[in-house]
């Protein structure tokens, strides 16, 4: 058991290694090629050369990052097949979908225009050039739509059935799996807060051209439309933050209780605006959980079910279960889960003995268009991975780095708001060159705006564990049963390419910002 | 159309200058490293690799749910 304990958690580790490195690439190119497409269109209207130059300096920072960037992300596909490989052929269908189209459409519309938008200046008409800067953000865009609504089904694994004969999840509803709620908002989270952090990027490279006096023109050009941009974004990631959590409260409870680091729940509840945690208080102890905390009254209910009165549950509810609100306890949905399980075993008994009659009868159990079917989904098969559980603590996540995590998430989010209205203020009056700490706040506000990103990744995946699909497989029962050493040897191998890739595109980024746009003005 | 579309890129290329020229080796070493060494080396797809039927692996993979993991 130790050694699976430790294959999964070097697994994981692995996993949120590549996730998190590729999370550095990604936000930037989001975000950047919408800007420089506003940027284009301002030269296109106004043929003024200063856009011009301005719009091949942000596309020669985007082009770098997205090379250096591009095709991280397959790393995780091949994660799935080695690390994964239960998981994968489990979900199989409902990855394989979204992923496909994410290659065949999004990537090729992204790369087709992305050479008219880098090699096209002078070479296309100008018109044409704009059309393909604005398919190069719609591509860059819709490629992340498809990879988002794939990690969606995992916390919310909507439109399928499970065929028993396959081990595999069958979609049944493209539209529901594609337009499932949790799939709207967590694209629609994700790519706006994106767009902060490209915001915060310009922002961070137009503060050090000012700093040092250069290219005035274009840093306060670019500031202003990362600012407007920064600030438009942040009241979107407001309303689909409130989205998200919503969901959240509605489907994934334990991963909105760790959030708030309420163990018990309540009615009336508030939301901590601001706490620490008692780092010795778990579910098996009466200590205090908060050594200090200050609530918003009512906010937590309002925000969870849309009534201020409503009860919201805690870690011990849905552990211990809590009749009076209808909670399952985890002790009922592990006995379920494990009368799932069994039920399959017996279907694979059945096949291997050629019993049709057995075969036929199981069938029905996993068919949601059939009564009985119904039932079983609903009362058994819905507490599917519960059966893999030895112990209903395992369903805790790690409460301490959810609470940070989404805290200093929404804290930085709403520092971020604050930040773009007062350069917006201060663009507006044409003095921000004159106002040195803003300027030095601007230049390192994109480290807080990564930290900002990584963090929500933290409190979405962090905080659903043990699932690796909510529900329905924990991480123990997807992980291959390789070698601990082996996932160690590739843990080590990709902390190093990845850091690797980090330095080259910081050096050749940072090389390129010292030069400046003047190279591009002849 | 297509002509001019792979001229575009051919053109594009021979005047990328030293840092387009940079990111191109980025780009290739990336590529060698994660298609050829870690996918052949390190990351094969275990259940293509090991069994050679779709009905082979999801035997396997019902062998690997329904055994309790303790």
């Amino acid at each position: 058991m130790d050694e699976l304990v430790s294959l999964v958690n070097w697994s994981r580790g692995q996993f949120a290694l590549t996730a998190m490195y590729h999370w550095i690439f990604v936000p930037i190119t989001l975000g950047l090629t919408i800007m420089i497409a506003i940027m284009l269109t301002r030269y296109y209207k106004t043929g003024n050369e200063e856009w011009k130059t301005m719009t091949k300096f942000w596309m020669k920072l985007f082009i770098i990052n997205f090379v250096v960037g591009v095709a991280t992300g397959i790393i995780l596909e091949f994660e799935f097949g080695t690390n994964w490989s239960n998981y994968s052929w489990f979900v199989g269908d409902i990855f394989g979908a979204p992923l496909a189209i994410e290659g065949i459409l999004a990537f090729f519309m992204e790369a087709t225009f992305l050479a008219v938008m880098i090699f096209g200046w002078d070479r296309v008409s100008k018109k044409f050039h704009l059309v393909s800067t604005w398919l190069v953000a719609i591509g860059s865009n819709l490629s992340a739509l498809w990879i988002l609504i794939a990690n969606a089904w995992m916390q919310y694994p909507a439109g399928t059935v499970f065929n028993p004969a396959t081990a595999r999840n069958e979609m049944i509803n493209f539209w529901d799996v594609a337009l499932s709620p949790v799939a709207v908002n967590k694209f629609l989270h994700a790519t706006t807060s994106s767009y902060i952090v490209a915001a915060l990027f310009v922002i961070s490279v137009s503060s050090w051209y000012l700093l040092k006096k250069r290219n005035l023109f274009m840093a306060k050009k670019s500031m202003l439309i990362a600012a407007i941009f920064g600030l438009i974004s942040s009241i979107m990631v407001i309303f689909t933050g409130d989205g998200s959590a919503y969901q959240v409260a509605q489907k994934q409870p334990m991963k909105l209780a760790a959030m708030e680091g309420l163990y018990q729940g309540k009615s009336q509840a508030g939301l901590v605006a601001i706490g620490i945690l008692n780092p010795k208080k778990d579910i098996t102890n009466d200590e205090k959980p908060y050594y200090f905390k200050i609530e918003i009254p009512y906010l937590l209910s309002f925000l969870s079910n849309r009534d201020i009165n409503s009860f919201v549950p805690g870690i011990e509810d849905l552990i211990y279960g809590n009749e009076e609100h209808n909670i399952l306890s985890a002790e009922e949905k592990m006995a379920r889960g494990h009368i799932a399980i069994q039920t399959l075993q017996e279907y694979q008994k059945a096949k291997k003995a050629n019993d049709t009659a057995t075969l036929a009868e199981i069938s029905k159990k996993f068919d949601p268009n059939t009564k009985e079917g119904e039932q079983f989904v609903n009362n058994y098969f819905k507490y599917f991975g519960y059966g893999y559980l030895n112990d209903p603590i395992e369903l805790v996540p790690n409460v301490a780095l959810t609470f940070y995590s989404f805290h200093i998430m929404v804290s930085l989010g709403f520092l971020f708001i604050l930040l773009f209205i007062i350069i917006l203020i201060y663009v507006w009056r044409d003095t921000i060159e004159k106002k040195k700490f803003l300027l030095y706040l601007g230049l390192w506000s994109i480290l807080f705006g990564f930290i900002a990103s990584q963090m929500g990744w933290i409190v979405a995946e962090v905080g659903r564990q043990p699932w690796i699909i909510q529900d329905l497989m924990p991480t123990v029962a997807a992980v291959t049963h390789l070698s601990v050493s082996t996932v160690q040897t590739t843990f080590v191998l990709f902390a190093i390419i990845f850091t690797t890739l980090l330095i080259a595109e910081l050096r050749i980024m940072f090389n390129q910002i010292r030069k400046g746009p003047d190279n591009f003005k002849k | 159309m297509i002509k001019k579309f792979i001229n575009l890129y051919i053109e594009g290329f021979r005047n990328i200058g030293n840092t387009g020229k940079q990111l191109v080796g980025i780009l290739f070493f990336k590529i060698l490293i994660f298609f050829v060494i870690m996918k052949l080396l390190f990351f094969p797809n275990v259940l293509n690799k090991n069994y050679k039927t779709d009905e082979e692996r999801a035997d396997h993979v019902i062998e690997q749910l329904t055994t309790k993991i303790k």
